[in-house]
């Protein structure tokens, strides 16, 4: 029997600002990764067979892509993949790197290039999707 | 000051523990972590370079296909379903389950073998409708 309040005990004990959402959205993405990684190396397969070596299979990708269902699991498993690489990324940082600026720079500069070619793959099924 | 951060033992130091299933199977999980951030740059530059036309994607698929590229896609569909598996597992902890610790043996060395077996039947079927 403690007659210490539950404040009193926590305190010290490191602080509660996102940390529960960070966990929570890190296992959603886990969650939703599970499907589309297995979907992902099915379809990357199924390109190969299709792929005609005269154009290194340019035009596999563009059926596959052209495919609104195929494109929407793709452009799933990117955004899932990469805030889930981004949360994953975050949390090594957090247990290896110091002093604390140091850890928050290169975080920033992970979750930005990790946004930048996110947006970019994106951007580039899409393009491959309408034909582009 | 707070209690808490006062006279707090200290473990003992990591490399002095023989290796075991449980570390090295936590460590990998980390590492093929970060092997799968790195992967899914590739997959951004695979994915640039097809929308960037005919003669980029070649240029890519070129490069993918030299030894140096399958090696990295070997590392690379290995790491996806090694830490595929052991997500599972960790998924599993976080709903409470499987937490003995004869059972987190058990499922390590399962993770081991599944991963081990999806990789080689991922590379069999692939070289066979190459
Ligand atoms: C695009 C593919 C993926 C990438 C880039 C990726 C990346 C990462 C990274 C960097 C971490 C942090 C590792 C650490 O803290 O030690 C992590 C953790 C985790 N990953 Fe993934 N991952 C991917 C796919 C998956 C999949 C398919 C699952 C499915 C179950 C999964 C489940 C988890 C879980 C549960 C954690 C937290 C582990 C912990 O508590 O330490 N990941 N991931």
């Amino acid at each position: 029997m403690s007659l210490r309040t539950p404040v009193a005990r926590a305190r010290g004990l490191g602080s509660a600002k996102e940390g529960a959402h960070h966990w929570w959205v890190q296992r959603l993405t886990a969650v939703a990764l599970i499907p589309l990684t297995i979907w992902f190396v099915i379809s990357v397969i199924g390109m190969i067979a299709a792929a005609d070596s005269a154009d290194a299979g340019y035009a596999a990708m563009a059926s596959w892509m052209s495919n609104p269902i195929a494109a929407t699991l793709m452009i799933g498993f990117l955004a899932f993949g990469f805030y889930h690489a981004a949360l994953g990324m975050q949390v090594v940082y957090e247990d290896y790197i110091e002093p604390k600026w140091l850890e928050v720079a290169v975080n920033v500069v992970t979750r930005l290039v990790l946004a930048f070619f996110g947006i970019a793959s994106i951007v580039s099924v899409l393009m491959i999707a309408f034909g582009g | 000051m707070p209690t808490a951060t006062q006279n707090r033992p200290l473990s003992p130091h990591l490399q002095i523990y023989r290796p075991q299933i449980t570390s090295v199977l936590s460590i990998l999980h980390r590492m093929t972590g970060v092997a799968l951030t790195l992967g899914t740059l590739l997959i951004a530059y695979w994915l640039i370079a097809a929308a960037s036309g005919a003669e980029a994607f070649a240029a890519a698929q070129d490069w993918i296909g030299s030894f140096l590229g399958v090696l990295l896609l070997l590392a690379w569909s290995f790491s996806l379903f090694y830490h595929l598996c052991n997500g599972v597992r960790h998924l599993a902890w976080d709903l409470g389950l499987g937490l003995e610790i004869e059972t987190v043996t058990q499922t390590g060395w399962v993770t081991v073998a599944v991963a081990g077996g999806l990789t080689l039947v991922a590379w069999i079927v692939a070289f066979a409708v190459w």
